[in-house]
């Protein structure tokens, strides 16, 4: 057991400390919350229609309260579905083979075509139900964060170091006590820092996945994104910035109370410690930790956890492999088959698919459309780039004000584009300008702070002693960028790059067309077409406007940016 | 007589290469473990001796022949054989006593006696007062002492240990080397025997009953070695002395026909080169040529006037040979005229005389100069030797070898190599 100090010692011992008074508090706060929010999830769905989403900013917690549920649900099942998909990828090598192309796709498709797609299906679940619609609302938030995070468990599953997997095995670990005891804890702080970006991501598509209207099926949870949504339509610009006011506070309730937490627990498990580096710290981490309370309610359930442990009877270390077992497993065959024929029913359903309601004109046409969104992403990244990766130099040199920044940019790439819309639209409308150019920026507006993250995590990342050679040496100016800057930043801004682009992508759905009132602006891109079918409801067409978007980024990303991902990690790399 | 602890036949490890042969790195290896045993197993990096201890331990399987522990034989981690390791392999997350507890948790003890047998552990190792602290706040010395009671604390019958102390520094090293020695000859480890897997000789002498001494490529026991030598051992003792450098001679001895002077095996285009920078190699030139040594020295001798281990020092020594600056025999070190040679000349002269001696003695340094000169433009792909170097080699000895080719071609300007398009020129940038 942890020798934990006593915060108040003394006279006190016996009783409850402040502490245990603020945990009892954080807790049961907890416990209210979700319970009211999930009181309504029974009713039937007439219920929604009675009382329809109100502006009244009275509502408004009661709508956080709602939309935070949601994503936190959808969290629970991203993290179940991290553990169990990407486990199996990386203990399985016949698995690896499928899943890990499989979810690089998943990840490429846009997560509003997954709400087009999916919103029938989960309705007819709980029919008549609210249930349903929240089924396909979770869904969606789902989609917006299962991915990045399943990949990034894997990628840390591969890289255990060998000789603590080898430890595990010398100890006789049953795998699910290896799993808890080495793969999730060397995970855990790549995984929490994925999730945090889950997070702020899932806001993004907030609005798009509670007001969800596929052709004639309109649904409207109560939540911020309806919220939101209803404003836009009604034009009421206070009720907008109520809605931002109260996204503002659920973002930084979240940081305090759950990522902060997180992030200082999580701070153990990292594998390497940089010396020097400040340790996280978080308020509500301490009163837990500190707590003998927590302690003494969490233990028993330690105790039962450990009993899991146990081995089981008839329970035996697995044999390993030879080492020089070239030739295929039998399993292998079998696999190949039942992969063989689930790819055929697959082939003849998309072809007769296509064939019921899909042109040739119609492929030309999203395939044109594409490019003219390719290269809106093409220009936008650039000016981007252009744009934050000296500000991002600049801050991450100086770690005082790096520490201001980071929250806020976290805040910025949670900002949902339709907030914007009242501005974008009221400015293209008044100055008459041109909606192909003047929507656009919209796409980004989310995503480029994933290239200013990096540049000040890779900036920051410089050693000083590099950077006390260039002082030396009197190297300033353009040659202190070219030579010492810019490449020291490289691969942590093609990270970055590579989350910007795939994220405009998918917000190019959002972006292209714009509404504020019955004001409605388009541009013509492959964004645009998606959102135009899913609101004819035309399911024909929304599939091969995602499939072709899908096929774009996942293009872009094998000829592209892989490449220049491995050049940056292997020429410079630090360390 | 009790029953041996630990039984090995016949034993074979191999890796499929690319060219479709096989690589061995373990052959025809014989062992057997008797109760109250500590067993060296010592040898050169590339000597197979950690893949052997892996095999023991269960997390490897062998090509062939049989590892047998108690009358069963092994062919998944086996309870009862522990392991210490290189790197320590703490858990960075678990406390020192949630380290130690790790095993037992598996074996699914009762807590009560998981925790009473981990504060054994911790007691015995000298770990007292460290139990809340992680891994991260202990020194090299300290972890170490972790992953010593955390193998001990589920009793096992043998104690593998993989250079447990190579990543300390000497002093922290010599102090644990010490205190296990110590608790094992009094009795006070519940563990029936040792295996160590060591390339540093002085501490094979000092802590082992028996030395098993390893080739390399494949790796092979060469040479059973029974340490007589009464415990505690003093590193002072000509006896020890004398024991350290009978092994250096048997470590240094070339294999079929030992001793017949001057028939140094020459370098081939199959040797596996070690990569040792030609600034070490001039170094231990001079240090030779110095009036102390006047151009001759014993090999172990020569090691600690330079604070290498051995693993360190033999690459070097043996570089100097394969490039006929020295001579090594019978546990000495001599200069040749070529070195006395080297000695005297100038920075500009001395790549002249490294760039002659790399031609004529090193066959791959040659062959590569000779692609460069025979193609129209000079340049040619790394892959392109890589490729034949595989078909007599692992793929990690050949790039290895490549490396340590490159190195020397640079130094002695023989051929110049861009990494970035990983070619061989004949030119140099301009």
């Amino acid at each position: 057991m942890r020798v934990n100090v006593p915060i108040s010692a003394g006279a006190w011992a016996g009783l409850f400390s402040r502490w245990d008074v603020l945990a009892f508090l954080l807790i049961l706060g907890l416990l209210v919350f979700l319970g009211e929010a999930s009181r309504h999830l029974f009713e039937p769905l007439t219920e929604l229609q009675q009382t329809p989403t109100s502006l009244d900013p009275r509502n408004l917690p009661e709508y956080a309260a709602r939309t935070t549920l949601r994503m936190l649900i959808a969290m629970v099942l991203s993290l179940i579905f991290t553990f169990t998909y990407a486990t199996l990828a990386a203990k399985s090598k016949a698995a690896e083979r499928l899943l890990v192309p499989l979810l690089d796709i998943l990840q490429s498709v846009p997560i509003l075509g997954f709400i087009s797609v999916t919103v029938v299906f989960f309705m007819a679940l709980a029919p008549g139900r609210v249930l349903g619609a929240e089924f396909a609302s979770i869904f969606a938030i789902f989609t917006s964060q299962a991915w990045n995070m399943a990949f990034s468990f894997y990628q840390s599953l591969r890289t255990i170091p060998t000789e603590l997997e080898e430890a595990s095995r010398n100890f006789r670990l049953s795998p699910w006590m290896r799993f808890w005891r080495l793969d999730v804890p060397f995970a855990m702080p790549q995984l929490i820092w994925n999730m945090m970006m889950s997070m702020s991501g899932s806001w993004f598509f907030v609005v798009a996945s509670e007001a969800i209207s596929v052709g004639n099926t309109t649904v409207t949870l109560p939540g911020v994104g309806s919220y939101i949504a209803l404003a836009i339509e009604h034009r009421d610009l206070v009720a907008v910035s109520w809605a931002i006011g109260a996204m503002l506070v659920v973002i930084f309730v979240y940081d305090q109370v759950l990522f902060r937490p997180l992030v200082a627990w999580a701070d153990r498990f990292r594998f390497e410690q940089e010396p020097g580096a400040l340790a996280p710290e978080s308020w509500v981490f301490d009163v837990l930790r500190r707590s003998r309370l927590v302690e003494r309610l969490t233990e028993p359930f330690a105790a039962l956890w450990r009993l899991t442990f146990r081995p089981r009877r008839g329970d035996k270390p697995a044999l390993v492999a030879r080492a020089a077992s070239g030739a295929p497993g039998r399993f292998t065959f079998q696999i190949g088959v039942i992969v063989a024929s689930l790819a055929a029913v697959a082939l003849w359903q998309v072809v007769s698919f296509s064939i019921e309601g899909i042109t040739l004109a119609d492929v030309m046409t999203t395939l044109v459309l594409g490019l003219a969104t390719l290269a809106r992403v093409v220009v936008l990244i650039a000016i981007a780039s252009v744009i934050w990766v000296p500000i991002g130099v600049w801050v991450g040199v100086r770690p005082r004000i790096a520490n201001l920044v980071q929250p806020v940019a976290q805040f910025l790439a949670a900002f949902p584009a339709n907030l914007l819309f009242p501005i974008v639209v009221s400015v293209i409308v008044a100055w008459k300008l041109n909606p192909n150019i003047w929507l656009s920026p919209l796409m980004i507006l989310g995503t480029q702070w994933y290239i200013l993250f990096n540049v000040i995590a890779g900036a920051s990342a410089i050693p000083n002693e590099l950077r006390a050679v260039g002082v030396n040496l009197r190297v300033r100016g353009w040659l202190w960028w070219r030579r010492i800057a810019l490449p020291a930043v490289l691969p942590y801004y093609v990270t970055g790059a590579i989350t910007a682009s795939g994220g405009s992508w998918n917000a190019s759905i959002v972006a292209e067309v714009a509404s504020w009132g019955d004001v409605h602006l388009q541009a013509d891109g492959l964004g645009a077409y998606i959102a135009q079918q899913t609101d004819a409801g035309d399911f024909h067409k929304i599939v091969l406007g995602i499939a072709v978007m899908s096929l774009f980024v996942v293009v872009i990303n094998r000829l592209f940016w892989r490449p220049l991902y491995y050049y940056a990690e292997r020429k410079f790399r630090l360390g | 007589m009790t029953a041996a602890l630990l039984d090995i036949h016949g034993l074979r490890q191999s890796f499929p290469r690319a060219d479709g042969g096989e690589h061995l790195v373990l052959d025809g290896v014989e062992l057997s473990l008797n109760q109250g045993q500590i067993v060296g197993l010592l040898g050169r990096t590339g000597s197979g001796k950690s893949t052997l201890l892996r095999l023991i331990a269960g997390l490897a399987q062998p090509s062939g022949g049989t590892v047998t522990y108690l009358g069963q034989p092994v062919n998944a981690p086996a309870a009862g054989i522990a392991m210490v390791f290189q790197s320590f392999a703490l858990f960075p997350w678990l406390t020192v006593l949630e380290n130690v507890q790790l095993g037992l948790e598996a074996l699914g003890l009762p807590l009560p006696e998981i925790r009473k047998r981990a504060l054994a552990a911790i007691d015995l190792i000298g770990l007292d007062g460290y139990e809340s602290a992680y891994p991260r706040e202990l020194s090299g010395g300290m972890r170490q002492r972790v992953g010593f009671a955390r193998a001990l604390v589920v009793h096992p019958n043998i104690l593998l240990m993989d250079e447990p102390f190579s990543a300390l520094d000497v002093l922290t090293a010599e102090t644990l080397r010490t205190d296990f020695l110590e608790l094992w000859g009094e009795g006070k480890l519940p563990i029936k025997g040792v295996i160590l897997v060591t390339h540093n000789i002085e501490e094979a002498v000092l802590m082992c009953d028996r030395i098993l001494l390893f080739s390399t490529n494949p790796g092979r026991i060469i040479s059973d070695i029974p340490v007589d030598l009464k415990q505690p051992r003093n590193r002072l003792d000509p006896q020890f002395h004398d024991m350290v450098e009978k092994i250096y001679v048997a470590m240094t001895a070339r294999k079929p026909a030992p001793m017949q002077i001057g028939t140094v095996p020459a370098a081939t285009m199959n040797t596996v080169l070690p990569r040792v920078s030609a600034n070490l190699l001039s170094g231990l030139i001079e240090t030779l040529a110095a009036p102390q040594f006047n151009g001759k020295a014993d090999l172990p001798v020569l090691a600690d006037e330079l604070a290498m281990d051995s693993d360190e020092f033999l690459p070097v020594a043996e570089s100097l040979q394969m490039l006929r600056f020295a001579e090594i025999e019978g546990g000495d070190i001599k200069l040749t005229d070529i070195g006395k040679q080297f000695v005297e000349l100038a920075t500009d002269d001395r790549k002249k005389l490294f760039q002659r001696q790399l031609l004529a003695q090193v066959p791959l340094a040659a062959h590569i100069r000779r692609v460069l000169q025979e193609r129209a433009n000079h340049v040619a792909p790394k892959s392109r030797f890589r490729d034949e170097l595989e078909d007599h080699m692992s793929t990690e000895d050949a790039e290895h070898t490549l490396r340590a080719v490159t190195a020397w071609g640079r130094y002695a300007e023989v051929f110049a190599y861009d990494d970035d398009s990983e070619t061989f020129s004949l030119e140099n940038p301009t």
